[in-house]
């Protein structure tokens, strides 16, 4: 069974037909790219995925379970786990603090046992920054762990916005556009975290990349969208080789 | 010993120097040193301190900016105050008070759960406008509340003492716009200071743990916290909740400490609102050391400038207004970096002073 599996997924905006007939299959470990030139729909397809929209149309399986249309929240609790394309850190916090949120559902103790610091606090908040350490520590941000997130330099605030994703332990990260304002070098040190997250995480990856470099790189497949609709999907040198792709994207 | 986090030292801190302030002015009190007019400030000052504390909990840690802040210290004094005046010759008067301080601060609590359902649905302007407009309420309706006792019962009207029907023996507990006359004054200046620290430490614990941090988090960026799986309403409701029931106990105290509590507009509407509001954000958005100070500050001011009558609110609000331009204009934010008079330069030339000793 695929990790996920999207079915004629359509979003209207009004009159305007965002997103329509969208089809996706991703299966479990896969690195799945979405491309396509500015405004045809990319990031609204994350917007639905993540339920931060609603779809008008059409269906989204995870894992066999029917997400679609759910609160953002329980999606996140059902296994998926996003960056943004503008970054959302939460900027007054520190490094640690980051990603100790994103291990809120995974660590629990009341709001009683914390205002009245229960041994349990003490003993649960010991395990939240030994593995909060362990997953910064991957991006070799360990160092940096009480840096307010806001001051870390923007490659770092990158890592950092994935790492905090991954410690909600997702079993689908989407990526929108990580390589987006980084120069070569950082973007090679990215390919490398991408790798590396792979292997450490056993997460499947869906990313948005505009950098082809990246995306012929470490992506396995793609999918081409184009005014809201797939124009081309399949793997990835297939893809990349379809003249309507060139024509539409690329450019000849 | 395991060194502690920047703000727990700045807590023990600011908990040393309430201690110290509080041992001057028993001591001042006891000795006789103090006016009358400065010892009958210590408790509402103490009360005002929480309050804002609570309202910078809203407004520092969740984000949302509240003018309906006195309405909850409202419903904590009146309340508080009819259970004391109601079991007053049943209850002694210790177990009477910590029951009627649970009782003031639990329906503060309940009116602020109750009022940030709806409310919590906003955001920003309208926020503040309708939780303005629900402290107005509250206190309005306090002002037409009508209750007696008699052999009989309770009784309750809306309309005027007389509607209430009571028997020969009958005592009226709330009078309408009268308020509560003859509450025991039980707020010593002693339990003010040990509920500021609870206070302080509560609240410093709260924002430090996981919920506070879902808090901070969903003030930052709600989306980004809704991704990560937090629940949004759940934590804005129990943060909500938390500074409402702070209130309360502000509430608790000021109703305690006079006697007779009437709710008006310069007590318990929209003025005592944003005077807590002009603490909270003077002493610093997210600093609850910074509104104790604030408040301590700000509230004394008014008073030592008597002597100058006609005059004193004219400079009470130019001092506001320095304040104000000290810690936010740019310019002035520029001149205090080039010449090392911000707060933090100003700690660490202290500190470097320390080491060389």
């Amino acid at each position: 069974m695929a990790l996920l599996e999207v079915t004629n997924l359509g979003i209207s905006f009004g009159g305007l037909r965002a997103v329509d007939e969208f089809n996706l299959t991703i299966e479990k470990g896969e690195l799945y790219g979405l491309i396509g030139p500015n405004g045809a729909g990319k990031t609204t397809v994350f917007n639905m995925l993540t339920g931060i929209y609603k779809p008008t149309d059409g269906k989204i399986f995870l894992d066999g379970n029917n997400i679609t249309g759910k609160r953002t929240a329980d999606i996140n609790k059902a296994g998926v786990a996003r960056t943004f394309q503008n970054i959302r850190l939460f900027g007054d916090q520190s490094v640690l603090d980051n990603v100790k949120i994103g291990l809120h559902n995974r660590f629990e103790y009341g709001t009683f046992t914390g205002v009245f610091r229960l041994p349990k606090y003490f003993s649960t908040e010991k395990e939240m920054d030994k593995k909060a350490l362990e997953i910064l520590s991957v991006f070799g941000l360990d160092k940096e762990a009480d840096v307010l997130a806001s001051n870390l330099p923007y490659g770092k605030q990158r890592q950092l916005e994935i790492a905090r994703a991954l410690a909600t332990n997702p079993k689908l990260l989407l990526l929108d556009e990580p390589a987006a304002g980084m120069n070569p070098n950082e973007t090679k040190d990215l390919m490398d975290t991408i790798a590396l997250i792979r292997k450490e995480f056993g997460v499947t990856i869906l990313l948005i990349e505009h950098d082809m470099k990246l995306v012929s790189g470490i992506c396995e497949k793609l999918t081409v969208l184009n005014f809201g609709r797939v124009l081309a999907s399949g793997e990835t040198t297939a893809v990349l080789n379809n003249p309507e792709v060139i024509k539409a994207y690329l450019g000849e | 010993m395991k060194k502690l986090d920047k703000s727990t030292r700045k807590l023990i801190s600011s908990i040393a120097v309430i201690v110290v302030l509080y041992l001057v002015m028993s001591g001042m009190q006891a000795t006789g040193n103090l006016s009358s007019l400065m010892s009958g400030l210590l408790v509402p000052v103490c009360a005002y301190s929480l309050v804002a504390i609570g309202l910078n909990l809203c407004v520092g840690y969740l984000g949302e900016l509240s003018l309906g802040h006195a309405g909850f210290m409202c419903v904590g004094a009146f309340t508080s105050a009819f259970f004391s005046k109601m079991y007053q010759d049943v209850i002694p008067d210790v177990p009477r008070f910590i029951l009627a301080l649970l009782i003031g601060t639990f329906f503060a609590a309940l009116f602020g759960f109750l009022i940030a359902i709806p409310v919590l649905r906003l955001s920003g302007d309208y926020l503040a406008i309708v939780t303005l407009a629900f402290g107005e309420i509250i206190k309005n309706v306090i002002n037409v509340l009508y209750v007696g006792k008699d052999a009989a019962g309770l009784h309750l009207s809306l309309k005027d003492m007389m509607d209430l029907g009571l028997d020969l023996d009958g005592v009226v507990l709330i009078n309408g716009a009268q308020g509560i006359t003859g509450t025991p004054r039980q707020s010593t200046f002693t339990i003010a200071v040990v509920l500021l620290i609870v206070a302080l430490i509560i609240t410093h614990n709260f924002v430090n743990s996981r919920t506070g941090r879902a808090v901070k988090a969903i003030r930052d960026n709600q989306i980004a916290a809704e991704t990560v799986g937090l629940p949004i309403t759940k934590y804005k409701l129990t943060a909500f909740t938390i500074s409402a029931a702070i209130a309360g106990v502000g509430g608790v105290l000021y109703a305690h400490n006079i006697n007779s509590l009437t709710a008006t507009t310069n007590n318990f509407g929209y003025n005592m609102s944003i005077m807590i509001l002009v603490y909270v954000v003077l002493g610093g958005i997210g600093n609850f050391s910074g509104s104790v100070i604030a408040t301590v500050v700000l509230t004394m001011l008014p008073e030592m400038l008597r002597g100058l009558s006609t005059y004193r609110m004219l400079i009470y609000s130019i001092v506001l207004i320095g304040l104000m331009l000290f810690n936010w204009a740019p310019g002035i934010l520029k001149f205090r970096e080039e010449h090392g008079l911000t707060t933090k330069q100003i700690v660490d030339k202290f500190k470097k002073k320390k080491e060389v000793q």
